[in-house]
């Protein structure tokens, strides 16, 4: 019973970790319908400047918050480049230019970073403590293990998406961001400003990114790896849908738990390493009952 | 007519141009060396020391030799990023290079060695996979191009169990123990499983795998399992980030460091340093040489480095990787070198090269000479044997550096060989392969 809460504990967890990834897709995707390919691409680069700045200005007083200013300043130049040089000519072309223009995006950002910053491994210390946990040893043997690692990252995600639902619902920006989400067309027509508001969602999903390249980031070490993280985010998106903030928290916990637990109970069975297939598969199943995915809008259009 | 003249002039001097370089590469002294790198991507922190060792010696060589007495090496770099496909590619764009085509491919993935092992027998360009590659390729009556010269995977698994066997004061101690064995889910990871399992069965310890899926940021899993069963020893078969996310797993559910073995490609300081004080304790078997500087490295900072044309940072020549890396080239030019005794000292063909690894022979006063004392035991490749050299240490990380704690330890041929022969016979028999007769 314990290894199996334990089990639940570390998936729930991992899963909260992969939906700090997921948020930055959602977010954008809200906002413009463009899967943004490049959201994995984005984390390791955001990682890497925080990492590799922390390691230029440690002689300074504060090094950490100093980095994080100037990451937080490069990611909305970045938002600002791409909106410029990729979205504003794409204007009005079909959802699939723009996806193809984020793989684009996605190769330039993982060699640009690695050709500026280095393709080491980064030891990111923001202070995450790393040391283990056990709980409920009274009742059982050996008691249970929590990671305050991921403890920590579990409230820093909480945090963010409390910040980021004020953010969207009672900031005028936030207001136009949903305006927009619901009809290009009728938000421009009163008034808001398509390319701005294209840069608000990029650099705040530029902000997503760098908070969850921070936290993998202390936890594995600033590697490229951090852009594979991604991959983790996809199945969460498809079953929470790729319309929502609270699917891709509860997308996350599902795909969490349930890699973790097919891997252990199911794993040795069939071989192991399933854990990885298996959340497309968890992802899939949810779609048969709910295609648009948990938490996604459901689309009926006339043909 | 001044517009002419110069246009004259000009194709003139593009014709004398296209004359010089249309002189048949054939006759330029130049052995070439196609290297199969991965400076980026998610094994570059491992890829890259190990590509800078390589090409500072061959640049070293070149410096303050002039060449394999007197013919000039020359390389091309072609990234892989330990990607199969990609790999397989880079072989295919470099292997008719240089005047000879390419000498010796080391692919430095057992992924792409696996792919190219019928390529190269066909095309007849000798694959060295040093401390990797298939284990039964040690046969050499069947698998003619391949050398892993140094150690298999069973012979690193064998040295492991021998040494968790000497631990407890013989093999025959282990039985009841628990090994559990955590690797990278591929060809590679997969390598020393029959080894293991056959030496589960004679010694009856309880052998248990987890296998860990690319690129091993994920092991929350495995090492929970860890926790529940508590096996005596963890053999860890990884590589890149999926090292250090195992130490600082295995830090996090409390399991000693020091009951943790990894395997050479999983005991270097990119495996350690980002793990941090958590990796204190953890030991690795190695590939014959640990992390330090000998005699070679002088001439490597002095001829290359001091110049300004060191590949990588200065700090980091003698490091793990970097020495092997630097071995991995010092055994080919030594192939080369072997073979131009017999075919004379020109541009040298694969064929002739392939020819140099099966005759190499470095004693311990050659490999003194090679300025290289310490880092590797002599190295005799035969025919029948293209392994050369089974033996191996155990190195421990105190924190800050790598530390031998043991002696050297010899893999018992008397259990690998017939495995070896039994898998190299099936592969020939698979692949329609006539194994040839060996007289040595």
């Amino acid at each position: 019973m314990a290894f199996f809460i334990e089990v639940l504990i570390s998936g729930l967890m991992a899963g909260v970790l992969y939906s700090l990834v997921a948020l930055g897709f959602v977010l954008i995707f809200k906002a413009s319908g463009v899967f943004n390919f490049a959201q994995g691409a984005m984390v390791l680069f955001a990682a890497l400047t925080f990492v590799r700045l922390i390691d230029i200005l440690s002689e300074t007083f504060a090094p950490i918050l100093l980095s994080l200013a100037i990451t937080i300043v490069v990611m909305i130049v970045l938002a600002i480049v791409i909106e410029r040089l990729v979205l504003r000519p794409l204007v009005n072309q079909p959802g699939i230019s723009l996806f193809m223009a984020t793989l684009g995006i996605a190769y330039f950002l993982d060699g640009f970073g690695q050709s500026i910053w280095g393709s080491d491994v980064y030891a990111l210390d923001i202070g995450i403590p790393k040391d283990s946990m056990f709980i409920l040893e009274s009742v059982f043997e050996g008691g249970i293990l929590v990671s305050s690692e991921d403890l920590v990252a579990t409230l820093i995600a909480g945090v963010l998406v409390a910040t980021l639902a004020i953010f969207f619902q009672r900031t005028r920006v936030g207001r136009a961001l949903r305006a927009v989400a619901d009809d290009h067309q009728a938000a421009q027509s009163v008034g808001i400003p398509l390319n701005y508001i294209w840069v608000v969602v990029w650099s705040v999903a530029g902000l997503v990114a760098l908070v969850a390249g921070a936290v993998w980031g202390s936890k594995l070490g600033v590697q490229f790896s951090l852009s594979l993280i991604a991959l983790k985010a996809l199945p969460v998106l498809i079953l929470g849908g790729f319309e929502s903030v609270v699917g891709a928290i509860v997308g996350g916990l599902i795909i969490g738990v349930g890699e973790k637990l097919s891997e252990i109970y199911l794993g040795p069975i069939i071989g192991g390493g399933i854990e990885n297939w298996f959340a497309y598969v968890l992802a899939l199943f949810f779609l048969l009952f709910r295609p648009q995915g948990l938490f996604g809008e459901k689309h009926i259009d006339r043909v | 007519m001044r517009t002419f003249l110069k246009l004259k002039l000009v194709l003139l001097a593009m014709a004398a141009g296209s004359t010089l370089f249309s002189v048949p590469a054939v006759f330029a002294a130049e052995q070439f060396f196609p290297l199969l790198v991965y400076r980026s991507g998610p094994y570059a922190p491992n890829g890259i020391p190990f590509a800078n060792g390589f090409v500072d010696y061959f640049n070293m060589i070149n410096a303050r030799d002039g060449g394999i007495n007197g013919v000039k090496i020359t390389y091309e770099e072609c990234e892989t990023g330990y990607a199969t496909d990609r790999g397989v590619e880079c072989y295919e764009r470099l292997k008719g290079k240089g005047p000879t085509g390419a000498s010796v491919i080391s692919p430095l993935s057992t992924g792409i060695t696996f792919a190219l092992t019928e390529k190269t027998h066909t095309d007849k360009i000798p694959i060295i996979t040093m401390g990797y590659g298939r284990s039964e390729s040690v046969d050499g009556s069947v698998f003619q191009w391949n050398f892993p010269l140094l150690g298999s995977y069973w012979t690193a698994a064998d040295i492991l169990v021998q040494h968790v066997g000497n631990l407890n004061g013989g093999l025959n101690k282990l039985k009841g123990k628990k090994i559990t064995l955590i690797y990278h889910d591929s060809p590679y990871g997969k390598e020393p499983i029959p080894l293991l399992e056959k030496r589960a069965k004679m010694h009856g310890f309880k052998f248990s795998k987890i296998p860990v899926t690319h690129p091993g940021v994920e092991q929350k899993s495995a090492w929970l399992q860890v926790r529940k069963n508590r096996p005596d020893y963890v053999f860890l078969w990884g590589w890149g980030i999926m090292n250090s996310t195992a130490i600082k797993e295995a830090a996090a559910v409390r399991y000693p460091r020091d009951k943790i073995y990894g395997v050479w490609w999983a005991g270097a300081e990119p495996d350690v340093r980002p793990a941090g004080a958590g990796a204190k304790g953890y030991q690795s078997i190695t590939l014959q040489h640990s992390a330090g500087k000998t005699a070679v490295h002088a001439d490597i900072l002095k001829y290359v480095h001091d110049k300004g044309n060191g590949s990588g940072p200065k700090g980091d020549v003698g490091h793990v990787l970097y020495n092997r890396g630097m071995l991995n080239a010092v055994v080919s030019i030594e192939a080369v070198r072997t073979a131009q005794g017999k075919f004379g000292k020109k541009s040298l063909t694969g064929e002739q090269v392939r020819w140099g690894i099966e005759n190499l022979d470095l004693d311990a006063k050659r490999i003194k000479e090679l300025g290289i004392d310490g880092m590797m035991q002599p190295l005799k490749v035969s025919c029948s044997d293209h392994e050369g050299s089974r033996r191996a240490r155990i190195h421990q990380w105190d924190g800050n550096n790598w530390n031998f704690v043991s002696d050297w330890i010899e893999a018992d041929n008397s259990l690998l060989r017939p495995m070896v022969e039994t898998a190299a016979a099936n592969y020939a028999k698979d692949k329609g392969i006539t194994p040839v007769t060996c007289k040595s």
